[in-house]
C-alpha cells in the first residue's frame, strides 16, 4: 500500500523535534560527519550503515514507523520543550486536535479507549491515530499587535496536512524563495513542505513526496517501496489504475535493494546522482526530483558522484 | 389536432431558436419541456459541462448528445488542491478522449480540471479531432512536454493552450519548436506553471511574432526580465501577459527598453507573473497601471511602500491578487483608489511561520469593505479575526457572493472577546443574501451551522475545517442550505447520526466531502446499501476498514451522485459497500 502521507501528523513534526534535540550536537558532529558522510557509497540508503543518519526507527514498516513515532512525541515532552495544548486565547477550546482525539470532550461519537492525553484511540493493529499538536506561541490573547511576550520561543509549528489550505504549487514558490521582512532564520523552518516528484521506470504516473517529513534515507526509501509497490509486479489497469493484488513485503525489498532498481535523483546542477551519497541534510537541500530507474540505466552515476563531494567538501 | 399543429414550429425553427441558449442550466430547462424539445436539443446541444467525471460516463453522454462541440470536465474533489487526496485515486480522462475520438471527430474545445491526463490522451487529442481548437488543463497532471509536443504539432486550427496551475513532468525543453511555421491561429497561450528549462526563447519569440491575433500570453518562470521586452515588442496588441521572473540587476537601459515595451501595449488590461520582483523594475509598467483591470502580484515579493504605489496607480482595477506584505496600510491605500474593485485575494506570504511577519489583520479587510462597492468575492488569510468585524464588513457589503476567509490558526477565537466567531459568520450569511460560496475557519460552535442552514439559502459550496461540536451542526446545513451543490469538510467532529438522516439530500448535491471526521464505515455502507444512485467512496490508506473496531471512524469519505454506477478504475485504497473486488481492475 502507499504510505498515507496526508495522514503523517507525526511525521511531520518528528524532524523538527530532533532538530531542537540535536541543535547541540550538531557543531560537534559536523566535523566528524562530514568526512564519513561524503565517502562514496555504492547502492541504496540502508543498504551500508548509516552512522550520520540520526533516527535508525527501522522503518520497513508503518507499524514500526508510527511506534517510531510515537517516541518522538515523548521525546518531545522529556527534552522539556514547551507543548502547550491550548487551542489559542482561553476560548475554552479543546486544542488543536482533530476531533477524534478530543471526542471525549465533545460528546462526539465515543471513541475506544485512548492512551496517553496526547494521542487519539489506538487501534487493533497497533497504529494510533495522529494527533495534531502545535507548539502554541501565546497564551493568551492573539496575535497581531503584541509581539513582545517573549515568554515562549518554539522553534516552529508542527504542521497539519493541507492547512492552511494553500496550493502545492504556491507553497513550493514561497519555500524556495521565503523572502523575510526581518531577518528571522527560525521562521525558515516552519516554511512548509518540500514536494518533489517521483517517477518510476514503467510507472503509469508520477507521485509527488514531500521531503521535508523524512528524516533520513531509510524513512524514504520504505516511503518509496510503499507508495510504488503497486507497480512493480506490473499490475497495472488501463492508465494509471492499478490493481489491488496483495503484495508481500519481502518481495518488495528484494526489487528495491536487490538488482532490479536503484534510487537515483536530480540535483540543482541538473546532474543525476545516486540516493545516498550525501548526508541527508545535503541531499534535500540539493534534491530537484527523484527517479526510480532499473539497475542497468543507473551505471555511470557513481563516478559523477565522487567528482560532485570532491567539490563540495 | 388543429391546436397542435397551428402551435408547433418545424424543428429547423426551433434549432434555432435554441441556438441562443448557451447556458447549460436553461438548455437543461428547454430539454424538460416535451419529448419533441428533448429531441430537438439534444441534437443541437454543442457544449457540455460535466462537474464530476464519475457522475456520468462517455457512453452515456455520447448516446444522449451526439454533436458536441465543446466539452468541460472536472475530476478529482477541490480538496486534492490541499494533497488530502491520494494520488492514483482516479480522474483519468483517457476513456472520455478514447469515446470521443470516435463519436466527435469535430470536437473543437476541451477543458479539464483536476484530472489526470497523460502524454498517451494527448497524442490522441492530437490525432482524432481535426478541428481542435481550445485545450485547458487546469490543475491536471500526468502528462510531459512529450503531450504538448505532439498537440503543437498536429493541432493546426488550436487557437488557446492553457496550461494554468497543472503539473507537467519537463522532458525536453523544445516542445514549443514543433509548432510549425505556417502555424499562425495561436489567440491565449498559458504555459506559466511550466518548470524551469522548458521553453526555448527563440522558438517563443518566433511563435509569438507570427500569431497576429495573439490576445494572452503567459511565461513561466523561466523567461527572464530581459526577454520579455522583445516579446512584447512583437505582440503589442496583447491583453493579458504574465512576466516570467522579474528580477535582475538594475541597468537603466534594459530598463528603459522594458518601459518602452510595455508602454507600446495599448491594449494590456492584465499582468500577472513577477515571480520574484525586484522594486526598481516596477516602475517599468507604470504607463500600463490606469488601465488595468485585473492585476496578480501573489509571486512578487515586493513590499510596503513600492506595493502600496503600485496599486494606487491602478484606478481601473477589478481584480488584485496579493501577497499579505501589503498589509492593512496597503489596504487602505486599495480602498479608496481603486473603486471598481470586484475581486480580492490576500495569501500569505509565511504561513507556516509561528509569529506574524508583516501587520496585514482584519482591519485590512474592513477598510476594503468600507471602501469598495462593487467588492464581491473574497479570499482572504490573515491570523487575527473578530466578529465586530465580520458584522462590519457583512453590513457593508451585502452583495458578495464569494467569501472565503482562512484563519491560519485553527480555532482561533475573537481576539476581542475571546469568543467564538459565530455570530459574525452568521451576520455574513444573513446580510450577503446572494452569497454562493462560503469557506470559514477560527473557532466555531453548532451555533454559526444553525446560521447558516436559516439564512444561506443561495450558498452552492461550503468548505469547513476544524468547526463545529456535534452532529447537529452537519444537519442544520444539509437540512437547511437548499442551493447546495458541493460542501466539503475536515477535521470536525460529524458523523453518522447527520449524514444518514439526510441521505436524501446528497442526491441533490454534486458531491460531499468529509475527512478527519467520525463518520463509521457501517454508515457508509448503509449509505450506499440505501442509496443505489450515490457512490459512497471510503478512502483509507491503512487498510480495510472491517480491519478496525466498529467505532473507528473512516478516513477519508467522498460521496457523488451518479447514474453511471459504481466505477470501475478504484485504486487499492478506496473501498465501497462492495465487498468483493471483483470490480477492480485486473
Amino acid at each position: 500500500m502507499s504510505k498515507p502521507i496526508e495522514h503523517d501528523y507525526i511525521g511531520l513534526s518528528e524532524p523538527q523535534l530532533p532538530s531542537m534535540e540535536k541543535s547541540s550536537d550538531t557543531n560537534n558532529k559536523k566535523n566528524a560527519l562530514h568526512l564519513k558522510a561524503t565517502e562514496l557509497r555504492l547502492g541504496l540508503p540502508g543498504s551500508e550503515s548509516p552512522e550520520w543518519d540520526d533516527h535508525d526507527h527501522n522503518v520497513l514498516s508503518l507499524k514500526t514507523f508510527v511506534s517510531g513515532a510515537k517516541r518522538g512525541f515523548s521525546d518531545a515532552l522529556d527534552g522539556g520543550g514547551k507543548w502547550v495544548f491550548s487551542g489559542g486565547s482561553g476560548g475554552g477550546s479543546e486544542g488543536l486536535f482533530s476531533p477524534r482525539s478530543s471526542g471525549n470532550n465533545n460528546g462526539g461519537k465515543g471513541l475506544s479507549g485512548s492512551d496517553s492525553g496526547l494521542g487519539g484511540p489506538v487501534l487493533k493493529d497497533g497504529a494510533t491515530q495522529k494527533p495534531v499538536v502545535v507548539q502554541e506561541k501565546k497564551p493568551q490573547a492573539a496575535s497581531g499587535a503584541g509581539h513582545g511576550n517573549g515568554n515562549i520561543a518554539p522553534a516552529s509549528k508542527a504542521q497539519v496536512v493541507g492547512w492552511p489550505p494553500i496550493r502545492s504549487f504556491r507553497k513550493n514558490t514561497m519555500a524556495s524563495h521565503p523572502p523575510k521582512k526581518d531577518d528571522d532564520a527560525e521562521a525558515k523552518l516552519g516554511s512548509g513542505c518540500l514536494y518533489v516528484k517521483v517517477r518510476m521506470d514503467g510507472a503509469p504516473y508520477l507521485r509527488k513526496v514531500d521531503l521535508k517529513i523524512y528524516g533520513s534515507y531509510k524513512e524514504l526509501s520504505s516511503a518509496l517501496e510503499k507508495m510504488f509497490s503497486c507497480f512493480t509486479i506490473g499490475q497495472c489497469g488501463s492508465h494509471g489504475a492499478p490493481s489491488r493484488d496483495g503484495l508481500s513485503e519481502s518481495r518488495l525489498i528484494d526489487l528495491l535493494h536487490g538488482s532490479e532498481y536503484v534510487l537515483t535523483y536530480e540535483d540543482k546542477d541538473g546532474d543525476w546522482m545516486l540516493v545516498g551519497d550525501v548526508p541527508w541534510e545535503m541531499f534535500t537541500d540539493s534534491c530537484k526530483r527523484l527517479r526510480i530507474m532499473k539497475s542497468s540505466e543507473a551505471i555511470g552515476l557513481a563516478p559523477r558522484a565522487m567528482e560532485k563531494c570532491k567539490n563540495c567538501t | 389536432m388543429q391546436k397542435k399543429m397551428a402551435y408547433s414550429f418545424p424543428d429547423e425553427v426551433l434549432e434555432h431558436v435554441f441556438s441562443f441558449i448557451q447556458s447549460d442550466k436553461d438548455r437543461n430547462a428547454v430539454s424538460m419541456v416535451c419529448k419533441s424539445w428533448y429531441d430537438i436539443e439534444r441534437w443541437c446541444r454543442r457544449k457540455i459541462f460535466v462537474g464530476n467525471c464519475y457522475a456520468v460516463n462517455p457512453r452515456i453522454v455520447i448516446r444522449r448528445f451526439p454533436e458536441v462541440r465543446s466539452i468541460e470536465l472536472k475530476g478529482k474533489p477541490h480538496f486534492a488542491d490541499f494533497n488530502l487526496v491520494p494520488d492514483g485515486w482516479g480522474g483519468y480522462v483517457f476513456p472520455w478522449i478514447l469515446e470521443m475520438a470516435r463519436a466527435y471527430p469535430w470536437l473543437e474545445e476541451i477543458r479539464l480540471k483536476r484530472m489526470v491526463v497523460t502524454d498517451e490522451s494527448l497524442e490522441l487529442i492530437a490525432k482524432s479531432f481535426k478541428n481542435f481548437k481550445v485545450l485547458v488543463l487546469f490543475s491536471c497532471e500526468g502528462f510531459s512536454t512529450d503531450g504538448l509536443a505532439a498537440i503543437a504539432a498536429s493541432c493546426k486550427n488550436l487557437r488557446e493552450l492553457d496550461l494554468r496551475d497543472s503539473e507537467v513532468d519537463d522532458l525536453s525543453g523544445h516542445w514549443l519548436s514543433h509548432f510549425p511555421e505556417t502555424y499562425t491561429s495561436l489567440v491565449s497561450l498559458n504555459i506559466s506553471c511550466l518548470g524551469s528549462d522548458e521553453v526555448s526563447f527563440s522558438a517563443l519569440e518566433r511563435l509569438v511574432g507570427r500569431c497576429p491575433n495573439l490576445r494572452t500570453l503567459l511565461l513561466n518562470r523561466a523567461v527572464p526580465l530581459d526577454k520579455i521586452a522583445n516579446i512584447l515588442r512583437r505582440a503589442p496588441q496583447l491583453v493579458e501577459f504574465g512576466t516570467g521572473t522579474y528580477t535582475a540587476e538594475l541597468r537603466p537601459d534594459v530598463f528603459s527598453y522594458l518601459a518602452g515595451a510595455f508602454s507600446s501595449c495599448k491594449e494590456l488590461r492584465s499582468l500577472s507573473g513577477f515571480w520574484e520582483a525586484v522594486p526598481a523594475y516596477i516602475p517599468a509598467i507604470y504607463s500600463v497601471c490606469s488601465r488595468l483591470t485585473s492585476l496578480n502580484l501573489s509571486f512578487a515579493t515586493i513590499q510596503n511602500p513600492d506595493l502600496i504605489k503600485l496599486v494606487s496607480l491602478c484606478p481601473s482595477l477589478q481584480r488584485l491578487l496579493v501577497l499579505d506584505y501589503i498589509e492593512d496600510s496597503g489596504l487602505e491605500a486599495l480602498a479608496s483608489s481603486c473603486k471598481d474593485l470586484q475581486e480580492l485575494r490576500v495569501f500569505p506570504s509565511d504561513p507556516f511561520g509561528v509569529e506574524p511577519n508583516v501587520s496585514l489583520t482584519e482591519q485590512g479587510l474592513v477598510a476594503i469593505s468600507w471602501g469598495c462597492p462593487k467588492l464581491e468575492s473574497v479570499l482572504y488569510f490573515c491570523r487575527q479575526m473578530s466578529n465586530a468585524a465580520l458584522v462590519t464588513i457583512a453590513q457593508n457589503r451585502p452583495n458578495l457572493t464569494r467569501f472565503r476567509l482562512c484563519i491560519i490558526d485553527p480555532k482561533t477565537v475573537d481576539y476581542l472577546t475571546h469568543e467564538p466567531l459565530d455570530v459574525g459568520f452568521g451576520a455574513i450569511v444573513e446580510h450577503c443574501k446572494d452569497l454562493r460560496r462560503l469557506s470559514l475557519s477560527g473557532l466555531l460552535t453548532d451555533r454559526v451551522f444553525d446560521y447558516i442552514g436559516t439564512y444561506a439559502k443561495k450558498l452552492e459550496m461550503l468548505s469547513v475545517a476544524f468547526a463545529g461540536d456535534s452532529d447537529l451542526g452537519l444537519h442544520h446545513v444539509l437540512s437547511g442550505c437548499e442551493s447546495l451543490r458541493k460542501l466539503e469538510i475536515r477535521d470536525c467532529p460529524f458523523g453518522d447520526k447527520a449524514l444518514l438522516a439526510n441521505a436524501a439530500k446528497l442526491e441533490t448535491m454534486r458531491s460531499l466531502w468529509m475527512s478527519s471526521c467520525s463518520v463509521s464505515f457501517g454508515a457508509c455502507k448503509l449509505l450506499g446499501q440505501k442509496m443505489p444512485r450515490l457512490n459512497v467512496e471510503v478512502i483509507d490508506e491503512r487498510g480495510h476498514p472491517d480491519s478496525r473496531p466498529e467505532s473507528c471512524p473512516v478516513d477519508k469519505l467522498y460521496i457523488y451522485r451518479s447514474v453511471a454506477g459504481p466505477r470501475v478504475d478504484m485504486p487499492p485504497f478506496v473501498w465501497t459497500k462492495d465487498e468483493d473486488s471483483s470490480l477492480r481492475l485486473s
